[in-house]
């Protein structure tokens, strides 16, 4: 198994501590002048996205986690599962409520997400940047009141609440970003 | 460390504002040392010696070819070396600024290549060594004369236990009692490994806060190159500046002793051997100069980058720094 050694510790470095991947979220270099060199690092689980500190000295070495991502298409949700599949090696994969996490909400079939894959299981899944949803319902707004910061919710095609300026309409399609889940703009057909 | 680059990588990473800043600062100090009578001096960057320290670790040159330079080089963690050479041959005091070099050293405080200013300052005890070095201070930071606190007072106000009689394991559970992550592999016989430990995490962070602070009286195994004070506990006559938390400069009252030099070269290797770090020649031209006589002297040195930052009110060298490791 690769390791890295603290010389090789950054940011974005993906690890493996007690079985479990974790990405370098920040690492802090500390070191009294004739003194032992520490690296502060915080360190976020992969899996159950929680962080976590640990403190090495000079020398010290982690694991490397073998973490692959992967292009992979939406196919259906069945329960509290969701199918996707490789779009060059069509395999299929099986996620849980728990790895779809937040996704769930921005996702259509047939997307393309990014996936990340730990010992080539799926632990994670990223929707694209932007998506285009349609609003199945939403309270009738106030005519003429075309001010963006004035917001309402509405009920998208996934079953997802957003929210939204006042002046949306049921039936209309808007673009959100799905890193901020922020309503960007409606999109015309 | 990948280089990362990019089209905007071939701008400064300071602000002219700071640039100007270090270039007036630069100006000063040079007109602190001379109104001190202090001649500025300049030694090689590259040498064929190296100091042989446990936690330094200089980069090293091959110089290739038939250069018929002795191989390998290295270029200097500090003019220390150069300067003391020129101290036995004679010189009055002296200081240079020069730029230094550390392996792996990158972080807000640290960058590998640094601006290190450093100065000898004949016959001087660590008591004077440690009023020059606070009347430097104030004149360059304007924050008033420094405080006077020794390692064991440090030790006891801000981490609660004697760093000169604790044992390991008593360090050990103080250590845990802060509740901070502790490295795994920090073994149980490494009692100064533990004792940076407590600086790093509970001491440090809350030296200089209102005021600079000078720390003197180290542990005698942390002596590096200064000189031992007998008596009980044995301590280094060695000092350090600190403000708002980060160490500035660092002084010792200078061992003068060719074998005791012998012995803490042979020592810091084995330590690098245990550490699994290469070991670094142990033979080099400032034993000869400490043999031919190495006059009564206190030297300090001092990080000027660091310096420029806190003047600056940055916190990280890289904005006072027109080109950091990455962008070099």
């Amino acid at each position: 198994m690769a390791t890295y050694n603290t010389s090789q510790f950054r940011k974005g470095l993906k690890v493996q501590l007690d079985g479990d991947p974790y990405l370098m979220v920040e690492c802090n270099f500390v070191k009294p002048g004739k003194g032992q060199a520490l690296y502060k690092c915080k360190l976020r689980n992969l899996i159950r996205n929680t962080l976590l500190d640990r403190t090495y000295k000079s020398g010290d070495t982690i694991e490397a986690a073998d973490i692959e991502e992967i292009q992979a298409q939406y196919l259906y949700r069945q329960g509290e599962q969701f199918f996707f599949m490789e779009n060059e090696t069509f395999e299929q994969y099986e996620l849980g409520a728990e790895q779809v996490d937040e996704a769930w909400k921005y996702i259509k079939e047939g997307m393309v997400c990014s996936m990340l894959l730990f010992n080539n299981l799926p632990i994670a899944v990223t929707p694209p940047n932007h998506v285009v949803l349609r609003v199945e319902y939403t309270e009738p707004g106030v005519r003429g009141n075309t001010a963006t910061n004035v917001t309402k919710s509405a009920k998208v095609e996934t079953g997802a609440d957003m929210s939204v300026p006042n002046f949306v309409e049921t039936g209309e399609l808007i673009k959100i970003d799905t890193r901020t889940g922020e309503y960007i703009e409606r999109v015309k057909e | 460390m990948p280089p990362r680059r990019s089209s905007a990588d071939f701008r400064p990473t300071a602000c002219w504002e700071n640039l100007r800043l270090r270039a007036e600062l630069l100006r000063r100090l040079r007109e602190f040392f001379h109104e001190h009578q202090m001649l500025e001096v300049e030694t090689p960057l590259l040498s064929a010696d190296t100091v042989v320290d446990r936690h330094l670790d200089p980069f090293c040159v091959v110089p290739g070819g038939d250069s018929g330079l002795p191989d390998p080089l290295w270029l200097q963690t500090s003019p220390e070396f150069g300067m003391k050479r020129l101290l036995a041959a004679g010189s009055p005091s002296i200081y240079q600024i020069a730029r230094s070099f550390r392996r792996e050293e990158r972080g807000p405080l640290h960058n590998p290549e640094f601006t290190m200013v450093e100065w000898y300052r004949l016959d001087d005890s660590m008591a004077d060594g440690i009023a020059f070095l606070g009347k430097l201070c104030d004149v360059m930071l304007g924050r008033g004369p420094a405080e006077t606190l020794s390692y064991d007072e440090a030790f006891g106000r801000y981490a609660g236990i004697d760093p000169h009689t604790a044992g390991v394991a008593d360090l050990a559970a103080k250590a845990a009692q802060s509740g901070r992550p502790m490295p795994e592999s920090l073994s149980q016989d490494d009692r100064d490994g533990w004792l940076d430990f407590l600086l790093v995490e509970m001491v440090q962070p809350r030296l200089g806060i209102a005021r600079p602070v000078i720390v003197y009286d180290f542990p005698a195994s942390q002596s590096a190159l200064a000189r031992i004070r007998p008596g009980a506990p044995l301590v280094a006559e060695r000092f350090e500046l600190y403000a708002e938390g980060i160490e500035l400069a660092n002084g010792y009252h200078e061992l003068l002793d060719p074998q005791e030099l012998r012995g803490r070269m042979a020592r810091a290797n084995a330590q690098r051997r245990a550490d699994g770090k290469p070991t670094l020649p142990e033979e080099n031209r400032l034993l000869a100069a400490m043999e031919s006589g190495l006059p009564e002297s206190t030297g300090v040195a001092l990080g000027f980058d660091r310096l420029v930052m806190l003047a600056a009110g940055a916190k990280s060298v890289d904005e006072v720094l027109a080109f950091p490791f990455e962008r070099a």
